[in-house]
């Protein structure tokens, strides 16, 4: 609110207001650029995108509507399984790759996040190390597991060295199982984060309530399985939900894993939109494809960003 | 306490009563968990430093026997990327850093203001526009790349008719122009929730106090807030520069060619189907790829665990 | 045999000695207060009794038996802590019953040793629901049936009331102090607060920087505190304590308070101290609480040692139930404590009296009570 003195109102009334209105919208003009830009860019291009594929566009984007056309196209692809179709095959490695991804950075994060909870010497050295995968690019990631685990230089190889000549791995160079080795770099990349969380959940756990635990006689496993562990339960879900939306957007360490994609075999909703959008030259298809992608991020993410913001209100 | 304070504030009670096999156990299995993150980075540095048939004739964990910095030389200076006439990773890694710079520099501005804005100057809708700004941040890119793509198609149709007529594109088109754009565009969602956190915690009673000396608007910002901003604009650097960096689907949609950041020249040269794949090269380009943000991480890696946390936990 | 014994209790932390020889003995059904300032050690030395912590040297007993060495579970010990500490994700039954169940004991057993508690606390009607759910006294009195149930030798509370505000304060206070006299139990009970000390305790210990101070009644505490520091922490307003010196005549000794604009005081040796150390000339330090230092209307009828004396009224403070007068003597603050309808104006000159039947000494350089 900014003061005027009453003589200045009385000489020069209309512009002294003015600048005094100015003032007080002056907060939401700063915010405006970046709230409009967000308006425009995010949501505006979401709905754009949304008309998109109601549209038949191909190459270039066309303003032809024809109905839910591609949805149903992508629809009975979804069941078009011998032989697959690219978005039947997208959506099985999604669900693969996705719940593996998840589920063993949990079980990962939890538990590495568990024993450096014991009070252990060397913690500074441990924790920046599992950690540094973070700083990483994807593509860097990619490049370095598709190297590690390449049969003919890399893991089988070395192993074969060593004497296990019947060892087998070539996962990374086999299509129906290179979506494994995609979970693999990802869990690894991400393990550390989730593990950062689980860290600062358990640490967070009142002391008093330890030594209550304690004092009745728990062990180290029950005060684990039976207070601590149920207590962190929001931490769970933060990082369910954040891994999730993660593995949903995967794009970059899809590509650098599986290069060519050969056969489409590691295809992912990504990937599809991708290809179908600037290479296969099926760009409403491909819009198609995006809005079922925010879709599920969407459903997934709301809720929980809703439930968050209301905690911090209260 | 923040979360990210929580972590790297180490452990604050009495010693637990382990055996010493449960020790030995834990010791054991964190070391073992700690190889498995670290080898792969050291395989990469190894193969790097060999020549190119004992990578192909050899064993990955044996050391080079003719150590060699050839690889990274080439990397920098001479291989081929795709179809690019360009040599080397030296051009993309500049490109990199001329879109990086802007891109953070005024993503972060604007994220200060914009949290300034919104947790000392309410106005009615305040949470609501925060709650919008922040889905933002986990939109997929897929859903709005191709809006993005003929949007800045269009740019680059102004700037051709601009160097039509005054010589000169005014950066319209220009692919390092339409990186920023982009990622200030998308960033901004991060980086407002940043600084909103941070500013939501600090103590309202010293803006008014400012308030009722006289000051304005920005001199409250510039005076009273920024100087005591250190923290949270080391996390938001960090993370902007750590994705900004690292970003594939923008770079490879949106800067094709020789104007390539870093990452898609990396994919480009890994991935090439001609010739042979001198992995001792892609694994030298790999690393200079990372260098930036490892070296980041190390000199800031409590900044940097304070920002993940910050965006996951949101305070 | 007494249920806690402490024999020279030492703890260090690195090259820092927190505790630095405890001697205390608890008997059967005592309520034992530690008492001091933040950082004297108190609460080191309750989780040191419940095991939480170890120790250097020294030896704990409870119930006659060494209990050093042992885990907290197996102490016969229960603790309630400040912030009651109850398991947020079970419900206040399973919250009570949980240290039963981790000793194997069977599920009726626990049911019903967790409805005789609850009876007890009148808490039956909580049992379903969360931590989160309830009262901070309604969560005071879950964690003292958690620590009822065990039906312990020792009972440990650890500045639990200081979560709470001022009117639940007294409240819970008296509950604690209603159950001890009910249950009979032994209850080693830590506070920075010395009214509740003064309220709770049979016995108080108190403690600074990790030694013991005194422990005694809280009688004793109160009206022969051993020294300087102990006088002047327990007590609220603080013992007034003057420099003064020993003056010897003719066979008499008598103290001397020396004062700027008025005549010294001067008084003879409090029945407390011995007269017969005092040297002519020796510094002392004069002890006596507000409530001693009255008027004659207000001073108590069975005084035996009187001390008038003429002083300027300072500040007069209004506290309701009193008033509180400050003036000045041996160029310090004197409070007393009158009437409330003590009628005394700033700047006054009034006639005050000492009940010296109250009154201690004090060496300034041994801070010994003499």
């Amino acid at each position: 609110m900014a003061t005027i003195a009453p003589t200045a109102a009385l000489d020069r009334p209309h512009s002294v207001r003015l600048r005094a209105r100015l003032q007080d919208w002056l907060p939401r003009i700063v915010l405006a650029p970046s709230f409009l830009l967000i308006l425009v860019f995010v949501y505006g291009f979401d709905l754009w995108t949304f008309f998109l594929s109601f549209t038949n566009s191909r190459a270039f984007t066309s303003t032809k509507l024809i109905g839910l056309a591609n949805y149903q196209k992508l629809w009975t692809w979804t069941f078009e399984t011998d032989p697959p179709s690219n978005w039947y095959t997208a959506l099985v490695n999604m669900g693969l790759f996705g719940g593996l991804y998840v589920a063993f950075c949990l079980i990962l994060g939890l538990g590495l996040a568990i024993l450096l909870d014991q009070k252990i010497r060397g913690e500074g050295i441990l924790r920046p190390i599992y950690l540094y995968p973070l700083a990483l690019s994807f593509i860097v990631t990619g490049t370095a597991w598709k190297l590690f685990l390449d049969p003919r230089i890399g893991l089988e190889k070395a192993v074969h060295d060593w004497g296990w000549t019947s060892f087998h791995f070539d996962w990374v160079v086999n299509p129906s199982m290179m979506i494994y080795c995609v979970a693999i770099a990802g869990v690894w990349q991400t393990s550390g984060f989730v593990m950062a969380m689980f860290l600062a959940g358990l640490r967070g756990v009142d002391s008093e309530i330890l030594k209550a635990a304690q004092i009745d006689g728990a062990s180290t496993f029950q005060t684990y399985r039976r207070i601590i562990i149920p207590i962190i339960r929001p931490v769970f879900f933060s990082a369910l939900i954040i891994l999730a939306h993660m593995a949903i957007k995967s794009y970059d360490l899809v590509l650098s894993v599986t290069g060519k994609n050969p056969g489409g075999a590691a295809e992912l909703p990504s990937t599809f939109m991708y290809s179908y959008t600037f290479t296969r030259n099926q760009m409403a298809v491909g819009s198609t494809s995006a809005v079922i992608m925010l879709a599920t991020i969407a459903a997934i993410m709301v809720p929980y960003l809703y439930s968050e913001l209301k905690e911090k209100a209260r | 306490m923040s979360a990210g304070d929580l972590i790297t504030s180490g452990p604050s009670r009495e010693p637990a009563r382990h055996s010493l096999t449960t020790r030995i156990v834990i010791y054991g299995l964190l070391v073992v968990f700690a190889l498995v993150y670290i080898v792969p980075l050291v395989v990469m540095v190894n193969t790097s430093l060999k020549p190119l048939d004992e990578v192909t004739g050899g064993n990955m964990f044996a050391l080079p026997q003719h150590l060699t910095l050839q690889p990274w030389i080439r990397a920098w200076g001479e291989a081929r990327i795709g179809v690019s006439e360009t040599a080397g990773i030296a051009g993309y890694f500049a490109n990199s850093i001329k879109m990086v710079v802007p891109a953070v520099l005024i993503s972060t501005v604007l994220g200060a203001l914009n949290g300034y804005v919104l947790t000392k100057w309410r106005f009615p809708g305040h949470a609501l526009v925060f709650g919008l700004m922040l889905f933002a941040c986990f939109i997929p890119f897929q859903s709005v790349i191709i809006p993005m793509a003929v949007i800045l198609g269009m740019l680059g149709h102004i700037g051709n008719e601009l160097k039509d007529a005054t010589g000169w594109s005014f950066g319209f088109g220009n692919s390092t122009v339409n990186l920023v754009i982009v990622h200030v565009v998308y960033g901004l969602g991060f980086t407002t929730l940043f600084f909103r956190n941070y500013y939501e915690a600090f103590p309202t009673e010293l803006v008014k106090a400012a308030m009722m000396d006289g000051a304005s608007f920005f001199q409250i910002f510039r005076r009273v807030l920024l100087p005591n901003s250190t923290p949270i604009i080391i996390v938001t650097v960090i993370y902007q520069f750590t994705n900004i960096w690292n970003d594939f689907l923008f770079g490879s949609t949106f800067a094709a060619g020789d104007n390539a950041p870093m990452t898609v020249a990396l994919n480009n040269l890994v991935n090439t189907s001609t010739g042979i794949t001198e992995y001792n090269v892609n694994m030298a380009a790999a690393i200079i790829a990372a260098g930036p943000t490892l070296f980041v991480y190390i000199v800031g890696g409590r900044y940097f665990v304070r920002g993940l946390m910050a965006g996951a936990v949101k305070g | 045999m007494a249920t806690l014994e402490i024999k020279a209790l030492r703890k260090r932390f690195g090259a820092l000695e927190i505790l630095k020889g405890i001697d205390i003995t608890l008997e059967k059904g005592g309520f034992l207060v530690l008492v001091g300032p933040s950082g004297c050690g108190k609460s080191t030395l309750l989780n040191t009794i419940a095991g939480l912590e170890s120790i250097s040297s020294g030896e704990i007993r409870i119930g006659g038996r060494v209990v050093n060495d042992l885990h907290p579970s197996k102490r016969d010990i229960a603790m309630v802590f400040q912030s009651y500490a109850l398991y947020p994700n079970m419900s206040v039954g399973e919250n009570i019953a949980f240290g039963m169940e981790m000793r194997g004991v069977a599920k009726p057993e626990r049911d019903k040793a967790v409805a005789a508690v609850a009876k007890t606390l009148q808490i039956e009607h909580l049992l379903q629901r969360r931590p989160g759910q309830l009262s901070g006294g309604q969560r005071q009195r879950v964690a003292m049936g958690r620590a009822l149930v065990r039906q312990p030798s020792v009972f440990l509370f650890d500045e639990p009331l200081s979560n709470l505000d001022a009117k639940l304060r007294v409240d819970m206070r008296i509950e604690i102090k209603r159950l001890h006299q009910t249950t009979g139990t032994t209850i080693v009970y830590v506070t920075h607060d010395q009214i509740e000390a003064m309220t709770l305790a049979t016995k108080i210990a108190v403690l600074k920087d990790g030694e013991v101070q005194q422990v005694g009644t809280p009688s004793e505490i109160y009206n022969m505190p051993d020294n300087l520091f102990v006088a002047d922490f327990m007590g609220s307003p603080a013992m007034n304590l003057l420099e003064g010196r020993v003056a010897r005549a003719n066979g008499e000794a008598t103290i001397v308070l020396e004062r700027s604009d008025h005549p010294a005081i001067v008084a003879p040796i409090p029945a407390s101290a011995n007269a017969e150390t005092l040297v002519d000339g020796a510094k002392v330090i004069f002890g006596i609480r507000p409530e001693a230092v009255n008027d004659m209307e207000s001073i108590d009828r069975n005084a035996k040692t009187v001390v008038k004396f003429e002083a300027k009224v300072e500040i007069v403070e209004p506290a309701g139930s009193d008033t509180f007068v400050v003036t000045r003597a041996a160029g310090k603050e004197l409070t007393a404590r009158m009437r409330a309808d003590a009628d005394l104006k700033v700047g006054q000159n009034h006639t005050f009296a000492f009940n010296l039947d109250k009154a201690v000494l004090f060496d300034p350089a041994t801070t010994q009570r003499i």
